[in-house]
């Protein structure tokens, strides 16, 4: 196994910017998650232990620290509500509610079809129009339900 | 009341505010060649913003030039030396540092460049938290455009001065906005803080002299040194100067951020900046700067938002971001919301800390859901106390008490209430979508 060439070379560069080569490694990880179907696989982190000079298990101790690093595989979209503070003041709740009922997701898996995963996330820093949500890496804010069928309505 | 000065602001908002030619033609990059062209003398830029009194926006307040002058003496220390910038911003309400990433990223270029210069470092590292991609797009491209015009690199304006910026991604901890976590993340490890001392001015990343700065606070740096330490000792109040970026979220009429002078009455950033209370309720708490500074009652809204003022009243001006809640809202819903996430963001290395979120998130939900006891609310107290302050390796023990506590010292009755009639008096207002386990 070895990284596809383009992000090879991407990460060859990458390291340029640390005088350890090992502080690529999360910038690393998140071009792979995007690349390489969106997860951090088994192949994914023994690349990375490879090339950054360490043993896979200590890639897998970062990679599982950071919520944003996902260990299985997602949905083909990945929408994650805020339900923090802010949020949960202006109507969070009954977002989350609206997306679960749309994608026929439960908080933290797939569903069945394998469209959506749907998770809920802790603040996003926009606060100021909660409520949110992240669909595949887009925030989506001042919601209500009207807006959610309309985004969710719009990817069939 | 005349209309403030304002300035942090003036730029965003305006048609290609990213770009480097609409910075130019608003005066950009003027202070940096002051500086260059003057020339000035590292002493006298640091002095110049210890003179203004910037105080930090990042959460503690700490005074700016103060911190510069904790790097150790070039003569005497030759190593590398590191600059970081903190936009990991992940304190719940805040939302400031964002607005300035997205709208105004030149202005941000143009402080680390000169608070650079300052440290002698020729090298930054801007730490985003991997989430904000739009504000670290647009700062990788206006990098990207003040390279090409010889303004980050080498020999920055034909100068004998060269500096690097780098962009870096974190990954959605929140402790890693904590600044020695956040220096064990950008070495490529879990974002475990450091014990204090050694401080980050002698032992930082990768061992050497660091500095870390929240983004707002080097965003004002360029004005001081155009403008002067005399104009911005003007603004905002004596003990703490200039204007901050106030994000005012939850229940308000008009939600956003705003450029607000320091010492300004929370009841006016409230009433004439966010329109009041939405619905034309009334208030019935309020945090001053953060989900870590704790609930605050209705009475205090006169209070001037600025640091010393706030510390007065027995909590912390700390992001400056105020949260809202209205006479519907239930002060133990809000307080189980924030303990669910120190519980989930507790990086788990000391005992205080890690078992202590998690016990404050179960009992606030036991008590939030009918089912707690009188015990349970003299628990909370317990366990606070012995978490903060000062009792571990970081302050987000702290930050997860402190509300704790606050709440227990103003909002007992609503405690109580839940105890006594086994429910949430307010659960119509706080239903739940679904059973989250984190
Ligand atoms: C748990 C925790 C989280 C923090 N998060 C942030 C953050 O997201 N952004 C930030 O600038 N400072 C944050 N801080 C404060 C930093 O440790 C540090 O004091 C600050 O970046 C210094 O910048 P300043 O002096 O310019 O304010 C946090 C502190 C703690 C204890
Ligand atoms: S106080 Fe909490 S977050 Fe900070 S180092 Fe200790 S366990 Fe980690
Ligand atoms: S609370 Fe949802 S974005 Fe801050």
């Amino acid at each position: 196994m070895a990284f596809p060439a383009a992000l090879q070379a991407e990460f060859e560069e990458l390291i340029k910017n640390y005088p350890d080569r090992k502080a690529g490694l999360i910038p690393a990880l998140h071009r792979c998650q995007e690349d390489l179907g969106g997860w951090i696989t088994p192949e994914i982190m023994e690349d990375c232990a490879e090339f950054f000079g360490l043993e896979p298990v200590e890639v897998y101790g970062v990679a599982s620290f950071y919520p944003m690093f996902k260990l299985k595989p997602q949905g083909e979209h990945v929408i994650g509500v805020c339900h923090n503070l802010s949020c949960d003041l202006r109507g969070a709740q009954a977002v989350l509610a609206r997306v679960i009922e749309k994608t026929g997701a439960k908080v933290g898996s797939r569903s069945a079809d394998g469209k959506f995963t749907v998770e809920v996330l802790e603040c996003q820093g926009a606060c100021t129009n909660a409520p949110m949500f992240d669909l595949d890496g887009v925030y989506h804010e001042d919601l209500d339900e009207a807006r959610v069928d309309e985004i969710l309505d719009g990817l069939r | 009341m005349s209309a403030p000065e304002l300035y942090l602001l003036e730029r965003a908002g305006r048609e290609g505010s990213e770009t480097l030619s609409v910075y130019h033609g608003s005066g950009g990059y003027k202070a940096l060649e002051k500086v260059l062209k003057t020339p000035l003398t590292q002493a006298e830029v640091i002095s110049e913003v210890r003179e203004a009194g910037l105080r930090g926006r990042g959460g503690a307040g700490f005074p700016t030039g103060l911190k510069w002058s904790f790097m150790p003496d070039h003569e005497k220390d030759s190593r590398k030396r590191y600059m970081v910038v903190n936009a990991d911003e992940s304190e719940p309400g805040t939302c400031k540092d964002r607005v300035l990433m997205r709208e105004d990223p030149h202005g941000l270029i143009e402080g680390c460049l000169i608070a650079a210069f300052a440290m002698r470092i020729d090298a930054v590292y801007i730490y985003v938290r991997g989430e904000y991609r739009k504000p670290y797009n647009r700062l990788q491209a206006a990098i990207d455009e003040a390279r090409a015009a010889g303004l980050v690199g080498d020999a920055i304006m034909g100068s004998e001065f060269s500096c690097e910026i780098h962009m870096h991604k974190g990954a959605g901890a929140y402790i890693c906005g904590e600044e020695t976590g956040l220096m064990e993340s950008l070495e490529g490890k879990r974002g475990h803080p450091r014990p204090k001392p050694p401080f980050p001015a002698g032992v930082g990343l990768w061992g050497q002299p660091t500095t870390v700065n929240n983004v707002e606070s080097i965003f004002n740096v360029p004005f001081i040194i155009d403008r002067g330490a005399t104009w911005f000792a003007r603004l905002g109040s004596e003990e703490s100067r200039g204007n901050f970026l106030c994000g005012i979220s939850g229940h308000v009429e008009r939600p956003g951020v705003y450029e607000v002078p320091l010492g300004t009455p929370a009841r006016e950033i409230l009433e004439d900046y966010a329109g009041g209370i939405w619905k034309g309720r009334s208030l019935k708490a309020w945090f001053p700067g953060g989900s870590s500074t704790g609930l605050l009652p209705p009475d205090l809204i006169d209070t001037p938002m600025e640091h010393d003022s706030i510390k007065a009243i027995g909590s912390m001006f700390g992001t400056g971001a105020m949260i809202i809640l209205d006479e519907t809202a239930c002060t133990v819903r809000a307080s189980e919301v924030l303990a669910r996430f120190y519980d989930h963001e507790s990086c788990g290395q000391c005992s205080q800390c890690r078992e202590g979120t998690e016990w404050l998130h179960q009992i606030f939900r036991r008590i939030e859901e009918g089912g707690g006891s009188m015990e349970d609310i003299a628990n909370l107290e317990r366990l606070a106390m012995g978490m903060a302050p000062g009792k571990t390796i970081c302050a987000l023990a702290d930050a997860a008490a402190i509300p704790t506590l606050a709440v227990i010292k103003h909002f007992k009755n609503e405690l109580v209430a839940h105890v006594e009639q086994g429910c949430c008096p307010l659960k119509a207002n706080t239903a739940r979508a679904q059973e989250v386990r984190v």
